[in-house]
């Protein structure tokens, strides 16, 4: 399987989390999800000021003036309005947007996410994530199951900065998706790609397998959603 | 009463003569998030007024293809408050190297710290950074069973802001994501700035519409024509 094949799988697969309300998209894997949500029924925050980001504009009609947090140019919707940073991050803060779909360098079995820094280089770049995981009603973070290094992500405590303490809810990787209810994880989803073993030895973290525990077919997942896969 | 008669204070000048009120070592604000609704024409005067130096400057970030990235490549910043600077490799290295600080808020309270620095509110407490390393040193208080950190609103000398257009009383509107931190900005400053595309006559600014009212406002310049 390709890197964009699993990075859209992971974007698919958070976005079945995703029926109705209203989220927010951090960058990376996280964007793609906008491909894949129920049209209509799912409205996309931006925080530098946009309720209801539309796809982005066909090539010479970009706006400069419109673009989303990932300073990428976007379009509107017939129900988006603007507004200012303040009331922006009031919507996070004050816990109105249902969902964010995030990126993580560490995740940890209680929740903890760390996201923004690493040991030893200067701390130089929070932007928005701090605000988004503190206020966002449920935190999905989507991330491949390991660093480029082969190292685990999902860990027992996060090793790096925390971005905030036990705000995790749902972890999606491409090989399994964990839940955290009541400070501890579970497994509720592998893909059958993987064994149990396996998975075992990349999650550094302890886990439980979920009553409500599933296996999933990834390759079949993949395939319906070929047409919309790129390669 | 007619609109002939109607006069606020708010000045119409060039942004050479804007920019000419600026005391050197001002703490500064400017708006924009990335370089949309960043003010580049005042910049670009600021950059050509050499006894503006020493700059503090509070901005989300310094975008590279900004004015104000050049501003810092000369080395006039001396320090920047904001919360987003490792696009820049030149910033990082700055850094590094001791050429310029760098005090990181995370954007929420940056802007929450705007708003209430133009509403008379010191300090206020926020979820965000709780028992994380950008909350190490702030004083932090439990409400309702949660951890909340205390931050201190922010108050400027000066904000150089963008709007879309002005009415001839100094109201403002904006024009899409381009709003932004401008009208925190322009709230939170002694002396606000405000680059914008078009003035316009008393009347054609709709009441309803206008963002920020002309008592946030000192000087207006017009960007003109030919200047993106």
């Amino acid at each position: 399987m390709t890197d964009l094949n699993i990075k859209r799988y992971i974007a698919w697969r958070s976005a079945q989390e995703l029926q109705a309300g209203v989220v927010n998209l951090g960058i990376g894997i996280p964007t793609l999800v906008a491909d894949y949500l129920p049209r209509g029924l799912v409205t996309i925050h931006s925080e530098n000021g946009i309720l209801g980001v539309g796809p982005s504009p066909v090539s010479g009609e970009e706006d400069a003036d419109l673009v989303n947090a990932g300073k990428a140019p976007v379009t509107i919707l017939p129900h988006s309005s603007f507004f200012d940073s303040s009331l922006s991050f009031a919507m996070m803060r004050g816990g109105h947007i249902d969902a964010t779909v995030i990126g993580a360098l560490q995740v940890a079995e209680n929740g903890d996410i760390a996201s923004w820094a690493i040991p030893g280089k200067d701390v130089l770049g929070v932007g928005g994530a701090m605000d988004l995981v503190v206020g966002a009603k449920r935190v999905i973070v989507a991330t491949t199951h390991l660093t480029p290094k082969g190292e685990a992500k999902i860990l027992s405590r996060c090793t790096y900065p925390l971005t905030a303490k036990k705000r995790v809810d749902t972890i999606i990787t491409e090989y399994a998706v964990f839940k955290i209810r009541q400070g501890k994880l579970y497994l509720v989803e592998k893909v059958e790609e993987i064994s149990f073993d396996e998975l075992k030895k990349i999650t550094e973290a302890s886990y439980k397998i979920a009553e409500d525990f599933k296996s999933v077919v990834r390759e079949s997942a993949i395939d319906n959603l070929k047409g919309e896969i790129l390669n | 009463m007619k609109e002939g008669e109607i006069k606020t204070s708010v000045e119409f000048l060039t942004a050479e003569a804007a920019v000419s009120r600026i005391p050197d070592k001002s703490r500064m604000m400017v708006g924009g998030f990335g370089r949309t609704g960043t003010p580049e024409h005042l910049l670009q005067a600021v950059i050509d007024n050499t006894e503006i130096d020493g700059l503090t400057i509070i901005s989300n970030n310094i975008n590279e293809t900004s004015n104000l990235h050049h501003l810092f490549m000369q080395g006039r910043i001396r320090k920047a408050i904001g919360s987003y600077y490792t696009t820049s490799k030149e910033v990082v290295k700055a850094y590094r190297e001791g050429h310029m600080d760098i005090e990181l808020i995370p954007q929420g309270t940056l802007s929450e710290a705007l708003r209430l620095g133009g509403s008379g509110i010191p300090a206020f407490y926020t979820p965000t950074s709780a028992g994380t390393e950008l909350a190490k040193d702030k004083e932090s208080r439990v409400f309702n069973g949660r951890e909340y950190v205390l931050e201190k609103s922010l108050t400027a000398e000066i904000a150089l802001i963008k709007a879309h257009k002005a009415d001839k009383a100094g109201n403002l509107i904006y024009r899409k994501s381009a709003r932004n931190f401008n009208p925190l900005m322009a709230m939170a400053a002694d002396l606000t700035i405000v680059e914008v595309e078009e003035i316009v006559e008393l009347g054609e600014l709709d009441p309803e519409e206008i963002i920020t009212p002309f008592i946030f406002v000192d000087i207006v310049v017009e960007r003109g024509k030919d200047n993106d």
